[in-house]
């Protein structure tokens, strides 16, 4: 079995599929900063791609290079076997990349239903004109996005909360609604930054429930930064390790913890 | 026991998505809307319709404008009398300048010119948030009021520089100019009411308000989730033109009857309207009328018991009445910063439990 190259099956008997996503030679400069230097990996269909490394390693930022908010100054990105061109953060979600963010982006002023159905908006083609009449096209388009959204909250046991202000929730439910919305896109790719953060142990194994239940229930391809190694390693086909912008170690979890480089990244080393 | 949604279930993602879901709603919106109909057309006479259902009624969709683009989308705006104002002149141009078609699509494509206005106007916001836009719509008030005081082609070279309504008719029934009846005033502001709520109601339920609120809520969020922000705010400054356009061109053509622009459209309207959103709730459209019936009714009752009720001088009574809306105004966004709509919310989220609260 090689990981690196190519299609594989995973310990728990998944089949993993063709490339979806591939990074080749990542160089982010803020100035003179290097963020990211160099880095290239892939992410295979089907496959959860986890991202890890000390604070400010430069994982959030290559996630926001894969999203869009940040263009490199050198390299390139491909999905699905393309080229992607320099593009804005919506003209990647309409390509099927969803996210969720570190501090929880809900809007507040909205219910749980509405945050909900906003992660279908690039499904809605309707024109303002049909929108303004509503009995017709925008009705039916509304109910057929409803069902849509009906599944992944159900899928993610909100049901209660349904028309409850997004503000009132509690963090760990928040952290759920956000994942429901970014669900709802039906995301070819979706990426989790720090899904786990601020949990106690209950709400981790929650979430990794469902993010496990996600990747296998509808085959969504998931890149995720966690700081939780349990969580990392039990979760992760492969790991991407990275450190002072680096990329220092990738492989399959069983590869990545007996790594030299990564051990000395995360314990220290001597420098003398 | 008068309000209740136990037994009230919703079968259908349709039904769950109207705009009023709860069946007791429904009925008081429809017989609301039979009472605006039916009945106060025939009572009414010029005392109520100038003074209290006209204005209402206009700075109503004033309202519905200004909220779609502030309360909806997050785009403040302080243009709101500039742009009436282009709707007025708009329907002033249309009316003189095409006398044969009807002022119903005159008052329409006024909305429609002052869409495209606004439109442009909202330019700025692409590049700017918050208090900075405020200063560049601030900019457009001014600057469109030297416009129409500036190019006397605005106002067919008239020596007193003012714009006044010529006499057109609707079925025959005259709406516009000195011989117009009070219900038939009262009527056409209503029916473009209505229509324009609906509109309203309408484009924030779906999608499209959805987009709005997004960007209102965490612009970066909805970027993230495939909102064009671009596109967002432009439609939003697009459709709260429109509705501003209408009301604009009601206001000088069904109730002022002859405008000149800086004492009919200047900044205090601007302000006005604004006031009626932060009042009324922004962000919603229940919100926008009850603000507008704040403001136009406050002064009228504060008049009536100055005046009417105490005697007293009217321009004691006309200063009091400046110190006594001032400082209700003062003490409504201290008390309750969302308006009288999250009153209604409330007292509403009370009923459905009483008179058990447990």
């Amino acid at each position: 079995m090689n990981a690196m190259t190519g299609n594989y099956t995973t310990a728990d008997g998944r089949q993993i599929g063709d490339t979806l996503m591939e990074m080749k030679n990542i160089t982010l400069r803020f100035g003179g900063v290097v963020a990211i230097k160099d880095i290239s990996f892939d992410i295979h269909e089907g496959e959860i791609r986890a991202i890890i490394g000390p604070n400010g390693a430069g994982k959030s930022s290559m996630l926001n290079v894969i999203s869009g908010f940040y263009h490199p100054q050198e390299g390139e990105v491909w999905f699905r076997g393309a080229k992607r061109p320099t593009m804005k953060p919506y003209q990647v979600a309409q390509q099927g990349i969803a996210r969720t963010f570190q501090n929880i982006a809900l809007f507040n002023g909205m219910s749980v239903l509405d945050n909900v159905m906003t992660g279908r908006l690039t499904h809605m083609k309707t024109g303002m004109f049909a929108q303004a009449l509503w009995k017709g096209k925008a009705e039916k388009e509304e109910v057929e996005n409803r069902e849509v959204v009906e599944k992944i909250i159900d899928f993610l046991e909100i049901q209660a909360i349904r028309k409850t202000p997004v503000g009132r929730l509690p963090y760990g439910l928040k952290k759920r609604v956000e994942l429901a919305r970014a669900l709802a896109a039906e995301p070819k790719l979706l990426l989790l930054d720090e899904p786990m953060a601020g949990m106690n142990v209950e709400e981790k194994e929650d979430m990794s429930r469902f993010i496990l239940d996600v990747n296998d229930e509808f085959g969504t391809t998931i890149a995720l930064i966690e700081h939780d190694m349990g969580v990392v390693m039990d979760l992760s086909d492969r790991v991407v390790v990275m450190d002072y912008g680096r990329k220092i170690g990738d492989g399959t979890p069983d590869e990545v913890r007996n790594n030299q480089d990564v051990i000395d990244a995360y314990l220290g080393v001597s420098h003398d | 026991m008068f309000y209740r949604e136990a037994g009230d279930f919703s079968t259908t993602y349709s039904q769950d998505s109207q705009t009023f879901p709860i069946k007791f709603d429904r009925y008081r919106y429809y017989v609301v809307l039979a009472i605006a109909f039916g009945v106060i057309p025939f009572l009414i006479n010029d005392y109520w319709a100038n003074a209290v259902f006209v204005p209402f009624l206009i700075y109503a969709i004033a309202a519905i404008g200004l909220n779609i683009l502030t309360g909806y989308c997050g785009q403040v705006s302080l243009g709101t009398g500039g742009f009436m104002a282009v709707g007025a002149y708009s329907c002033y141009k249309l009316m003189t300048g095409f006398p044969e078609i009807s002022i119903v699509i005159h008052v329409i494509l006024s909305g429609g010119i002052t869409a495209a206005v606004v439109t442009l106007f909202g330019l700025p916001s692409l590049r700017i948030k918050g208090f900075y836009l405020a200063v560049a719509t601030l900019a457009a008030q001014f600057f469109l009021v030297w416009l129409f005081n500036k190019v006397s082609w605005f106002y067919n070279y008239s020596a007193s520089g003012q714009i006044s309504a010529p006499e057109r008719s609707v079925f025959g029934i005259i709406v516009t100019g000195p011989n117009t009846e009070a219900w038939a005033k009262y009527l056409i502001c209503l029916v473009f009411v209505t229509l324009c709520a609906i509109i309203a109601r309408n484009l924030t339920r779906g999608s499209m308000g959805r987009k709005w609120m997004a960007i209102r809520d965490m612009d970066i969020a909805a970027e993230i989730i495939g909102v064009n922000p671009m596109a967002a705010k432009l439609t939003a400054f697009m459709v709260s033109g429109f509705f501003v356009g209408i009301a604009g061109a009601l206001f000088f053509a069904v109730y002022l009857g002859a405008a000149e622009v800086g004492e009919s459209f200047g900044i205090d309207k601007s302000f006005l309207v604004l006031f009626m959103i932060i009042i009324g709730g922004l962000g919603s459209i229940f919100g926008s009328f009850a603000g507008a019936a704040f403001m136009v009714l406050l002064p009228v009752f504060l008049k009536n018991v100055f005046v009417g009720g105490l005697g007293w001088p009217t321009d004691l009574a006309a200063h009091l009445q400046f110190i006594v809306s001032g400082s209700l105004i003062i003490m409504f966004l201290i008390m309750e910063p969302h308006g009288l709509a999250q009153l209604w919310r409330l007292a509403k989220e009370k009923l459905r439990l009483w008179p058990f609260p447990h």
